[in-house]
Order: structure tokens, then C-alpha cells, then sequence
């Protein structure tokens, strides 16, 4: 079976059809894509996954267990970490309380002992502490360690968000247009950290972006939506040459 | 100006890092151990009011200023608190226990309120919290075989290992030694995991959700908490007052309490306690100024909450991070003197967050 396999989805809004029977299946440590024109759907399918929107109709599976039937602030648990197109952040906390958030599906004991400090609750913190400095060097952003998430740059903010999503120790990684406001280095040394995040930690990752270098440069496998449906799946060369998606893009 | 140079983990999280640090809370210890003998006896009462009204300020500053939830119903639960303790008193429990009970009773009741009031948040939370605020001061007010009605119940002195604590500089310390528990908890426990996850629930409720917080059950734990500690500041402020009637826990308590966390600044727990002092400090400096004002303006009736309106007005159009944001600002004025930049405070640009997933 495979990895992750989105099985004839179906996703509504009142009349609007967001996503009309969706199938794709995702193998474990790939790069996967999803590129498509505005409003094809990506984000609503990121969506679906991490349970923000019920289906209308068909199913995802992680390792043949059902995601469509976990509640919504189990998904972390369930081994799925994302990022938002509109960077969520937590804006008044600073960049480790952001990434120890990341962190909180794991226990750090009760409210009382954490109130008392008591040793158990301390060696969590350390401990998560820890955890958190490792992602801090791998993402390289140790300079921005305690300032405020609100006034960084923008750039910045995003591989905060990428590395928040890295904390909850996922095995498999949703980023939603990682490189949209990144400059071109930027967006060069996120091509080095998504081989990195799949090579060296062995996360498979899906994304949804709009730059084709970028995804010419760090994907396995490209699939392209229009209107909710499936227009072209394979490598990124195929995708780019395929003759529905020139059409799409140009609006023909 | 300084640079954080940790060597463990343990060193971020130390409280009083500098030699200043330890000079400054020193003397602040100091000033507050020797306060009974110096200040004027009347002071002294009022200090001690303060100090529970501090206790209670950290309650509110927990659920609105933390999790984000506005409460108009607090005086309520100082009430629980208040009636609780005074029962439990009588009825011959121990003081240290009866406190506790009385915490953790009140805390209880917050759970039960939180449960169906976490589901609406903003203005109509703040409506369902000060309707509740009014059932319990009717209930209080009618059910006369418990509460005493309106003629209120005396309220037994404070007895702590035989020792009575009800005179003016024992109790004193006794408040202030509450406040001081009260805030160590709180300063633990909102620095560590549950006070992120407040934050957490309070920034962004979808990043909160996807990293597994579960937002329902930390927006109701965030309520019992701060109910709970309200409680405990209702059951000092019985024995404050000595004898416990309905009127002393009107809608206008509530309202001096939200106050209290807004212009202190929300989010901070020294904010809470820098709001406290300065709203309880409030009718003392207007009767200490109405010499000076025209009679007209100083006979009015209502200057009071009138000053109160004015106050926060004020403060939410010039200084919306309150006292703790100006406090910050002189701090970091003196420690960077000559070197301040205007704008070190100025929000940098924020982003559109156009879709909200909800
Ligand atoms: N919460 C919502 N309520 C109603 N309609 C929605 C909602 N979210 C998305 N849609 C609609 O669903 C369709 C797909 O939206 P989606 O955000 O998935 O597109 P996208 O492919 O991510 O586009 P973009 O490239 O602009 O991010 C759009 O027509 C959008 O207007
Ligand atoms: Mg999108």
C-alpha cells in the first residue's frame, strides 16, 4: 500500500466545489509537489489532511490508518506537521517559545508540578529545550533566538514557521508555498534545508508551491490541480511540458 | 546595554540573573517588610487591600491576558471565594485549609462556567461572564438560610496554628505572603509549558490546533485556573472586609478588575500587579486632589468611576501595551542611555492574515 494515498476526495462550500475526486498517492521520503493556478484547490488539500475541513466525500490514509477520522488537534500525533500559506505564527511570543510550542504534543507534566517546578517538569523543559537548539542550528536561525516572532523579517518568519512545523518531530512534512516572498537566495538555501529535512531526517514532504526552479530543483514528482481535479502527474519535467498544464498556466 | 550569555539551559531560565536584578527586588523586599511600621496606619489597611486585589488582578490576567478570553464576571467568583472561606471558617475548618477549599471550590465552579462559555468568545463571552456575575450576586442575595442575605455573615479572624493573624500588621503579611505564592505559581507555570500553550491558543488557534493544542480544553483550563485564584483573593478579601455582604462584590468590582489587567498590560503578570496598585491607589488620590479641584467638580457624584473610564480611555489610545509597556521602555531607555532609538518599541511592519482557518 502506499505511504499516503488521498482516495476520491471531495471537498464542498456551500455550491462551490473546491475539490472534485482528487486521487493521489505520496511514497514515503519522496519530495512531493502540487502546483497549480489560484484557486485550484492545494491549500484546501492541505486542509483536508490536517482536518480543518470535512470532506464531502472519499478518504486519506497515512500508512493505511484513516486521517479523515481523527479529530483535528490530533493530527500533530498522528505524525503530520504543516505550515500556512499566510504565515501563522504565535506573533508575541519569541522564536523558541514558537518552536517549544511546536513541541507541546509531548509531555511536560502536569500544571501543578509545572507550577511547583518539580524536577520531572524541569528535565522536560531541558529536554525539549534541547530538541529545539538542534532544529534551531539545522535551520540556521540561532541569531534570532529570542527576539519577538513580530518583528522579524519576513523571510525569516517563514523558515520559523518551517522549523515550528520540525519541532512536533513529523514524519511527514505539508509546506504550503515555502518560497512565496523569499528572495532568490532565500529561496536557494531552502532547497538545501528541504533535501536536508528528507535526506538527513527522513521526513516525506508535500508541497504546494508556485516557483518551478524551485520545484524543478527539490521534487521527485509534480502533481498539477485545476479546478479541484487532477490535471498532470509525474516527473517535473513531464508536468512542465505536459500540454494541459501550459494551457492552464496560460489561461487557454 | 547587555547580552544574555547562557551557558545552560537552567541560566535562561533563572528569574534574577543580574547583580541589579537582586539589588532592585532586594530593596523592594525590604521596603515592603518594614511598610507596617512606618506607614500611617490607614496605609498600612490599604496596602493590605491592595496586595488582594493584586491576588486577584493575577486571577483575571490569566484568562484575558493570557489566553486572550475577556471576563466582566470576576467579582463573581471573588464572591464564591469570599462566601466559601467564611462558610468553611464557621463551620470550624482549619484557615489553611479552608483557603484552599475555598481555591479550589471556586476553581470548580469556573470549570463549570468555562465549559459552555469557551464557546463564545469577545463581546459575547464578556456578556455571558457578567450575566453569570449578576445570577450569583441575586443568588447570594436571596438564599438567606447560607449567605445571610443582604445582613451578610461576620466573618471569624484568621487563625493560623492557634496564632490569630487578624490584626492589622499579621495580616498584612499574610496577604502579602499569598501574593507572593500566588505569583511564583503563576510566574512557573506561565513561563513553561501550559502558559505557552495559553499564548499558543490566544495568537493563532489554527497553528495552535495543527501543533496539537487542544484549544477547548486549555481555554477551560486557563478559566479555572484564574477562577480559582480569584477565589483565593475573595477569601483574604473577606477577611479584609470582615464581613461579607452582596454589595461588596457588585458588577463595579469586575469592571475595576478588567481594568486593572488592561491598563497593566496584558500578557504580563507584573502588569497585573503594576494595574492593581494603580486602580486601587485611584480613589485615594482622588479624595487626597478634590481640596484642590472647584467644588462643582469635586461634589460630583461619580467622579470616581468617572476618573476610572478616563483612565483606561486614555491608556488604550496612547499606551496600549499599559504600565508594563511604559516600564519596559524606561528600562531599556536607561540601559541603552545615550544610545535609545526612538523607535526601538515601534511594531515592525505586521502581515495581512487574510484567511483565518476556523
Ligand atoms: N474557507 C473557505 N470558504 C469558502 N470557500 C473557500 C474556502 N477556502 C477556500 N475556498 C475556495 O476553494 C477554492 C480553492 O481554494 P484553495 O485555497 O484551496 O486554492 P489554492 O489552490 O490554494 O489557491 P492559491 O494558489 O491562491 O493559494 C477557491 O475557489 C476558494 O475560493
Ligand atoms: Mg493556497
Amino acid at each position: 500500500m502506499s505511504y499516503l494515498a488521498v482516495e476520491h476526495l471531495g471537498l464542498q462550500f456551500g455550491g462551490l466545489t473546491a475539490i472534485r475526486g482528487l486521487s493521489f498517492t505520496v511514497e514515503q521520503g519522496e519530495v512531493f509537489a502540487i502546483i497549480g493556478p489560484n484557486g485550484a484547490g492545494k491549500t484546501s488539500v492541505f486542509n483536508v489532511i490536517t482536518r480543518v475541513f470535512e470532506p464531502s466525500a472519499g478518504r486519506v490514509t497515512l500508512r493505511d490508518r484513516e486521517i479523515t477520522a481523527i479529530p483535528r488537534h490530533r493530527i500533530a500525533e498522528a505524525g503530520i506537521a504543516r505550515t500556512f500559506q499566510n504565515i501563522e505564527l504565535f506573533e508575541s511570543a519569541t522564536v523558541i517559545d514558537n518552536l517549544l510550542l511546536g513541541r507541546h504534543r509531548f509531555s511536560h507534566g502536569n500544571p501543578l508540578a509545572q507550577a511547583l517546578r518539580l524536577p520531572s517538569a524541569c528535565r522536560a523543559e531541558d529536554h525539549s529545550r534541547g530538541k529545539v537548539e538542534e532544529i534551531i542550528d539545522l535551520l540556521d536561525i540561532s541569531p534570532y533566538r529570542n527576539s519577538p516572532v513580530a518583528g522579524l523579517p519576513y523571510g525569516v518568519r517563514k523558515v520559523v514557521e518551517i522549523a515550528r512545523a520540525l519541532a512536533t518531530e513529523p514524519e511527514l512534512l505539508l509546506l504550503d508555498e515555502p518560497a512565496s516572498g523569499l528572495n532568490p537566495e532565500e529561496t536557494r538555501d531552502l532547497a538545501f534545508w528541504i533535501d536536508d529535512i528528507k535526506n538527513d531526517l527522513g521526513i516525506t514532504i508535500v508541497m504546494v508551491e508556485h516557483d518551478m526552479s524551485l520545484v524543478a530543483e527539490v521534487a521527485d514528482r509534480v502533481l498539477c490541480m485545476n479546478m479541484g481535479g487532477v490535471l498532470a502527474l509525474g516527473s517535473p519535467e513531464e508536468v512542465r511540458a505536459h500540454p494541459d498544464v501550459v494551457a492552464a498556466y496560460l489561461g487557454v | 546595554m547587555r547580552f544574555p550569555y547562557n551557558t545552560s539551559y537552567r541560566d535562561a531560565q533563572k528569574l534574577l540573573r543580574y547583580r541589579a536584578d537582586w539589588l532592585a527586588y532586594g530593596l523592594l523586599a525590604a521596603v515592603l517588610i518594614a511598610a507596617p511600621w512606618i506607614l500611617p496606619r490607614y496605609y498600612v489597611g490599604e496596602a493590605t487591600y491592595i496586595f488582594i486585589m493584586c491576588v486577584a488582578s493575577l486571577g483575571l490576567m490569566v484568562v484575558t491576558g493570557f489566553t486572550g478570553q475577556i471576563s466582566f464576571g470576576h467579582a463573581a467568583f471573588v464572591a464564591i471565594g469570599a462566601y466559601t472561606h467564611t462558610l468553611l471558617l464557621t463551620a470550624g475548618v482549619p484557615f489553611i485549609v479552608s483557603i484552599i477549599l475555598a481555591g479550589v471550590f471556586t476553581g470548580l465552579i469556573g470549570l463549570l462556567v468555562g465549559l459552555p462559555a469557551i464557546r463564545v468568545s469577545g463581546l459575547h463571552l464578556a456578556m455571558v461572564t457578567m450575566a453569570f456575575a449578576i445570577i450569583v450576586e441575586q443568588i447570594v442575595g436571596r438564599w438567606k438560610s447560607v449567605t445571610g442575605g443582604f445582613t451578610g455573615i461576620p466573618v471569624p479572624p484568621p487563625r493560623i496554628f492557634g496564632f490569630d493573624l487578624g490584626a492589622q500588621k499579621p495580616f498584612y503579611f499574610l496577604c502579602l505572603a499569598v501574593l507572593l505564592a500566588v505569583l511564583a505559581a503563576l510566574v512557573n507555570l506561565l513561563r513553561g509549558h501550559a502558559g505557552r500553550a495559553f499564548v499558543g491558543v490566544r495568537d493563532s488557534e489554527a497553528a495552535a490546533l495543527s501543533l496539537g493544542i487542544w484549544i477547548a480544553g486549555y481555554k477551560v483550563l486557563a478559566f479555572s485556573i484564574s477562577a480559582g485564584i480569584t477565589g483565593i483573593a475573595g477569601a483574604l478579601f473577606a477577611h479584609h472586609v470582615q464581613f461579607v455582604t452582596p454589595e461588596g462584590f457588585s458588577l463595579l468590582l469586575s469592571l475595576e478588575l478588567v481594568i486593572m489587567v488592561m491598563i497593566g498590560g496584558l500578557g504580563s503578570l507584573r502588569g497585573a500587579v503594576f494595574g492593581a496598585v494603580f486602580i486601587s491607589l485611584l480613589p485615594t488620590a482622588i479624595s487626597a486632589m478634590k481640596p484642590f479641584l472647584p467644588d462643582r467638580v469635586a461634589g460630583q457624584f461619580g467622579l470616581e468611576t468617572f476618573v476610572f473610564g478616563l483612565v483606561l480611555a486614555l491608556f488604550i489610545l496612547f499606551e496600549p501595551m499599559g504600565l508594563n509597556g511604559r516600564w519596559l521602555k524606561l528600562k531599556s531607555l536607561f540601559s541603552a542611555f545615550p544610545l535609545y532609538r526612538k523607535d526601538t518599541f515601534r511594531r515592525g511592519k505586521t502581515y495581512m492574515k487574510s484567511e483565518r482557518y476556523r
